[in-house]
């Protein structure tokens, strides 16, 4: 491990009772880095987030945060880990309560001691950076779905974290939009320093803008490397996902038995 | 045929086996809401928010419903009363109803439709939009800090409802028998004044009614954050408030009586 890792994921496993959904998982994430991980829906990579953040357990295996194993973290311990890390859900997870203003500054007024004063200056300062200083005043229903995930990106650097997870950050965005937030996330993780992991099945926005991509497939590594080599990869899976090609190693079939046998067309006489 | 009773046996035992665990889950929740309210008290303003939600915005249905239950009490206790010629006590009737029984209980059941509902419902929808999970993410225990905030307010909330809701029923017992009816206004209210005991009656109604909010409110928070996370999920969630509620209301209610007012003439 070089100074320069953020994050270690060593051999990786984790289960919903018996089904696996994770199994040996290894990577590491240096510093400064837009990692993306990659996979069809239901591929656990959403479970990989959360075994980082370190809301489930895993069922062997380790994830290291910053030198800390997450899962031996004790709450107390873990809550402060969690300080370090920003996570920006799906569709935003605005708290609906609470106007754009008080959103960006939960955090600061849950953890710090701040003035107010100076809490209203650096909430404008990251309202600012995702460039809606002028909808501070606006409740989340006021929002369009863009504009509520770029509020949420205000909220989750409030406190200049060291990692953000992005947890499908494009879903169900405008072209206008989708490229805004694809430029804010990689803006941001260079002007602030952070390290940034997207987890996304957008691969042609997000080959834009990352440095490394993992690709999870039934729950292991199918693949991994720079967005070029994964342009020209000629691995089967790759291929298929990053063209988006209807058949291949990821079938377009869900199992079955034979279609002849289905419609009872076996025992007859073709 | 055997095979369908057994089905059905292991079917009622399944169902026995699932209530006692979801009540065990409960009770380590209500427990766990107990010792992480440290934030409600410290930061009560995060309580007193919430005191305007459960509390003031269900003073309306409080209000009607009480100068209505006490306007109907009136009349149905003057009906009777009467042919006794005994209708100068139909203030005591009124009173004593209310402050036993009526005021904790239907004010109770009120605010478990009203404000009970309510807090399933946002805290149910909070977590299907990954708003809790967002707020446990930046390290802040959505339980410390969305649900012991409603459960105070709600046990604060509700005593003041029952005695709003007594209240206002005099007062519309009041309204239908001395001005409407004429029964004298000096024996409604003095015979109310003797008959009814701070002791007995105002403080036994009153810890009804506190017991009442502590469960009314510990339902509510515990539906809303055990909801699965779906539309289906919520709406379910939020029946279950009411239904279950309402029952251990009226369950509480028998028990708390046959204890409170035993012997008591």
């Amino acid at each position: 491990m070089t100074a320069e890792t953020l994050i270690e994921v060593n051999d990786l496993n984790f289960s919903y009772d018996t089904r696996a959904i994770l199994k040996g998982i290894q990577m590491t994430m240096p510093r400064g880095k837009v990692v993306a991980i990659m996979g069809g829906s239901g591929s656990g990579k959403t479970t990989l987030l959360r075994l980082i953040g370190g809301t489930i357990q895993p069922t062997s295996g380790y994830v290291k945060f910053a030198g800390e194993v997450v899962h031996e973290l004790d709450r107390d311990a873990l809550f402060k880990l969690r300080r370090k890390m920003g996570m920006l859900f799906q569709f935003g997870a605005l708290f609906t309560d609470l106007s754009v203003f008080d959103n960006v500054a939960f955090q600061m007024r849950e953890h710090t001691n701040l003035p107010e004063s100076m809490i209203r200056d650096l909430v404008l300062m990251k309202l600012h950076a995702v460039g809606l200083r002028g909808a501070h005043h606006l409740m989340p229903n006021a929002l369009s779905g863009g504009m509520a995930r770029r509020v949420a990106l205000a909220r989750s650097i409030a406190l200049d974290p060291m990692l953000i997870m992005y947890d499908e950050p494009f879903t169900g965005l405008d072209p206008i939009s989708l490229s805004v937030i694809g430029n804010l996330i990689r803006r941001l993780t260079d002007a602030l320093g952070m390290t940034s992991i997207v987890v996304t099945h957008d691969v042609q926005e997000s080959l834009k803008i990352v440095d490394y991509v993992y690709f999870i497939a039934d729950g292991v590594i199918a693949a991994e490397g720079t967005p070029k080599e994964v342009r020209e990869s000629v691995a089967p899976f790759v291929h298929q996902f990053v063209h988006g090609e209807e058949d291949g190693p990821v079938p377009f079939h869900y199992p079955a038995q034979t279609y002849k046998k289905d419609l009872n067309l076996e025992n007859s006489i073709a | 045929m055997p095979k369908r009773i057994v089905s059905s046996i292991q079917n009622i035992g399944h169902r026995v086996i699932e209530s006692v665990w979801r009540l065990g889950v409960a009770s380590r929740f209500f427990i766990l809401v107990l010792l992480k309210s440290g934030t409600s008290l410290r930061r009560f303003n995060l309580v007193i928010r919430e005191l305007y939600f459960t509390g003031v915005l269900s003073l309306i249905i409080i209000v009607v419903s009480g100068l209505f239950v006490g306007m109907v009490l009136g009349l149905q206790g003057y009906e009777t009363l009467q042919k006794y010629g005994s209708e100068s006590a139909v203030g005591t009737l009124v009173a004593l109803s209310l402050v036993r029984e009526l005021g904790p209980v239907v004010a109770a059941l009120l605010f478990a439709s009203r404000a009970g509902s309510a807090i399933t419902a946002e805290i149910g929808l909070m977590k299907a939009t990954e708003q809790l999970a967002a707020m446990g993410m930046m390290a802040v225990d959505p339980i410390a800090r969305i649900v012991a905030p409603r459960f105070w307010a709600g046990v604060i909330s509700m005593p003041f409802l029952a005695a709003i809701f007594s209240v206002m029923g005099v007062f519309g017992g009041y309204l239908v028998t001395v001005v409407f009816i004429g029964v004298d206004e000096g024996s409604y209210w003095s015979q109310m004044q003797s008959a009814v005991d701070f002791r007995f009656d105002i403080l036994n109604g009153f810890i009804k009614s506190c017991f009442f909010g502590v469960a009314v409110t510990a339902i509510a928070v515990f539906e809303g954050f055990d909801a699965p996370p779906t539309a289906e999920g919520v709406s379910g969630a939020t029946t279950r408030t009411v239904v279950t509620s309402s029952l251990v209301i009226l369950g509480l209610d028998f028990i708390l009586t046959a204890f409170m007012f035993r012997g008591v003439s």
